[in-house]
């Protein structure tokens, strides 16, 4: 076991499966020398060599649509789109290419890509630098949407993302990148896809939230347990696919649901996943499902994030809400 | 005066590099003698000193933890200050988001920059430039805009230039190649300039394309290209007023490589001594486009440089005073979030505001 903050547990799972796996190759700009805007991949390049771990040139859309090429020739490509409002010229190969392939070629290629993408607001960043664009690849069918919310899972949950057959979104809270710091096993260890975790019990109250939006969330329920509201905290993990049966679990039991996530609002995996309690747990519910989201606005530069971002007292207020209801 | 003949003569696919004078400021054909006015020369001179000295302040806010991200422009300001000089009040500046001086010249305020640059759109608004576009972090997306300009402006029978900025990394991006192409088929009067600083964040030019140079990636276009030296002002100078007038009079685009180094930082985020030496660094200090044109100007006896501290200490009151007028710039209000989304507010977006409005009066002061 080693303490580790998720940069260092996403590293942990990539070296480990460039180690295991020949045919894992990660790449990127800046990935290779530098290691990374954000570090993440440091060291790699010197350990398992510059034609496994590389810089590319710079463009997106190539650095996403080489992957495929690479995934259906029999290897694992691992690419990094630097900064989340920096995937969108690779949307066309994304959404029009790694998405499609499989079914397209009725299962003959399959595209075992990973695209890590750093994501989400609250770090006072130029612009594009700030975004949660979940919603679009959660909408793209063909793809699965993997965002951890702790170095224990960012590690399991990117071996699976590395071995699973598909093409994998995995979006880093950067946020809280160096934020939490956890125990981390040395082995290799993988967590299922689309698996939630509950991460607290609670009686009185559903909260969904996923990626950086779970720090906040957690810090509201200790604000609702001085008010005696008890809290469920469902970290969904996967925003694609989606585990009903931990919601409808949690929702039947409590009866009210708060989904909190960073991204705006209008047909976002909040929406999504009220549709979800309403199939489930309609009957036992006892308010309407609420969410939380980000506004549909552009996220604002640092100066304008104080009324974007969702802060726990936030969270709270609409817990609150939904109690009283 | 440069001309087509000169263009001519500098193919990139020969590599060679259009520069005017020598490390040390000496003109490297004896002949020469520069299409600039001593006053120009002089005001360029103080300009290029006015940008770095902006820069460097700059970069200490940045450290004193007043202004948030900011890109340097240190080593490649001759290029700003040239584009300046050539650009008239009826052309497009359409920026990547390290063109400083070109900005200032344009008629941007220090203050919408710091402003920028600690967070607020607000620093996007540029109230005294006309056709002025605001930065573009999508490396290379702008330069599709420019050609649209471009075609707007022949459309419109404007005698107009659109000068459009990217970096050497960002010629690798496909919005790159189809912004020439673009180009050349609209014959849009669009001067690309690519700054050449040799490194886009971390990954060397050498791993960023094969090709001899970034001009040559002009060529197949049927554009116009040529290599220039971007720490020499005059060489800066005579091929954007080229390129200006080639593109007002009907010829279509043109590409100009500036070769330049970048000295500081990417951003004030970045760390270079991660990725470069200090041997390459030296090697381009020799090179800083300041310490030429300073020295074409002191052998040739054209300015007296004995109040040079005097001048730096206007101008960082000067800078100063524009920072301190950015901290003083109001409040980011909520409506500053909504307000500029569409031409009205549609009732969603004001039920949410009103959400938030609602959430404020009823949380006991907390955020």
């Amino acid at each position: 076991m080693k303490v580790m903050n998720l940069v260092q547990a996403i590293n942990d799972a990539l070296d480990i499966k460039l180690a295991e796996d020949k045919n894992v190759v990660v790449y990127g700009e800046d990935v290779g020398v530098e290691g990374g805007v954000f570090r993440v991949t440091e060291g790699l390049q010197l350990k398992h060599g510059a034609d496994r771990v590389f810089d590319s040139p710079l463009a997106e859309s190539a650095i996403a649509g080489t992957a495929l090429g690479m995934a259906i020739a029999g290897m694992k490509p691992v690419i990094e789109m630097q900064f989340d409002g920096f995937v969108y010229p690779a949307m066309n190969q994304i959404l029009s290419h790694l998405s499609r392939f499989r079914n397209r070629t009725r299962g003959k290629f399959s595209v075992p890509a990973v695209i890590r993408i750093p994501y989400g607001g609250g770090i006072n960043a130029l612009e594009h630098h700030s975004e949660s664009p979940e919603a679009y690849f959660g909408h793209t069918p063909g793809l699965k949407v993997v965002i951890p919310s702790t170095p224990y899972d960012a590690k399991g949950l990117l071996i699976a993302a590395i071995e699973d057959p598909d093409p994998v979104i995995f979006m880093e809270p950067k946020r809280i990148y160096r934020a939490i710091k956890q125990e981390v096993p040395d082995e290799k260890y993988s967590i299922p896809l689309g698996k939630a975790k509950v991460l607290s019990a609670g009686e009185h109250v559903t909260v969904i939230a996923y990626g950086a939006m779970i720090r906040e969330a957690q810090k509201a329920i200790v604000l609702a347990k001085q008010k005696g509201i008890s809290v469920e905290l469902i970290d969904l993990r996967s925003i694609w696919p989606i585990d009903r049966d931990t919601i409808r679990e949690s929702v039947r039991k409590t009866g009210r649901v708060l989904i909190v996530t960073e991204a705006a609002q209008s047909y976002g995996p909040a929406a999504e996943l009220i549709s979800i309690v309403n199939e489930e747990a309609f009957l036992s519910l006892e308010a309407p499902p609420t969410r939380l989201t980000g506004f549909d606005t552009t996220i604002p530069l640092p100066l304008g994030e104080k009324f974007y971002m969702i802060s726990p007292e936030r969270i709270m207020f609409e817990i609150e809400k939904l109690v009283r209801y | 005066m440069f001309n087509e003949e000169t263009l001519n003569k500098y193919k990139p696919i020969d590599n060679k590099i259009f520069s005017l004078i020598d490390d040390e400021g000496k003109p490297l054909d004896k002949k020469w003698q520069p299409s600039l006015s001593k006053d120009a020369i002089i005001k360029a001179y103080k300009d290029l000193l006015f940008e770095r000295t902006a820069d460097y302040m700059a970069i200490s806010y940045q450290r004193q933890g007043r202004m948030f991200t900011y890109p340097p422009n240190l080593g490649q300001e001759a290029i700003h200050i040239a584009s300046g000089m050539v650009l008239k009040n009826e052309d497009w500046l359409v920026p990547a988001f390290r063109e400083l001086g070109a900005w200032l010249a344009k008629g941007v305020s220090l203050k919408e920059i710091f402003l920028y640059f600690k967070g607020n759109e607000d620093g996007s608004r540029f109230q005294a430039a006309n056709r002025m576009l605001p930065v573009s972090v999508p490396i290379a997306s702008q330069l599709v805009h420019a050609a649209g300009i471009g075609y707007a402006m022949n459309y419109k029978q404007e005698k107009a230039a659109v000068f459009a900025y990217v970096g050497d990394g960002g010629t690798s991006e496909g919005d790159f190649h189809e912004a020439l192409n673009f180009a050349a088929v609209w014959n849009a009067p669009v001067v690309f300039i690519v700054q050449n600083n040799q490194f886009a964040i971390s990954v060397p030019l050498r791993m960023q394309t094969k090709s001899i140079n970034l001009a040559v990636k002009g060529v197949a276009y049927d554009v116009p290209s040529i290599v220039v030296d971007g720490n020499d002002l005059f060489a800066m100078y005579e091929v954007l007023e080229y390129a200006r007038n080639h593109a007002i009079s009907g010829k279509g685009p043109m590409l100009i490589e500036a070769k330049t180094f970048r000295v500081g930082a990417h951003t004030t985020s970045d760390d270079p001594t991660k990725y470069r030496t200090k041997e390459e660094e030296e090697a381009w200090a020799i090179k800083d486009p300041l310490k030429r044109l300073k020295g074409y100007i002191a052998h040739n006896k054209l300015h007296d440089f004995a109040n040079e501290n005097a001048l730096i200490a206007e101008f960082k009151k000067k800078i100063d005073a524009e920072f301190e007028a950015a901290e003083q710039h109001g409040d980011y209000k909520l409506d500053d979030v909504f307000g500029y989304m569409y031409e009205e507010l549609p009732s969603e977006l004001k039920r949410q505001k009103n959400a938030l409005e609602n959430y404020y009066q009823n949380s006991g002061g907390a955020k």
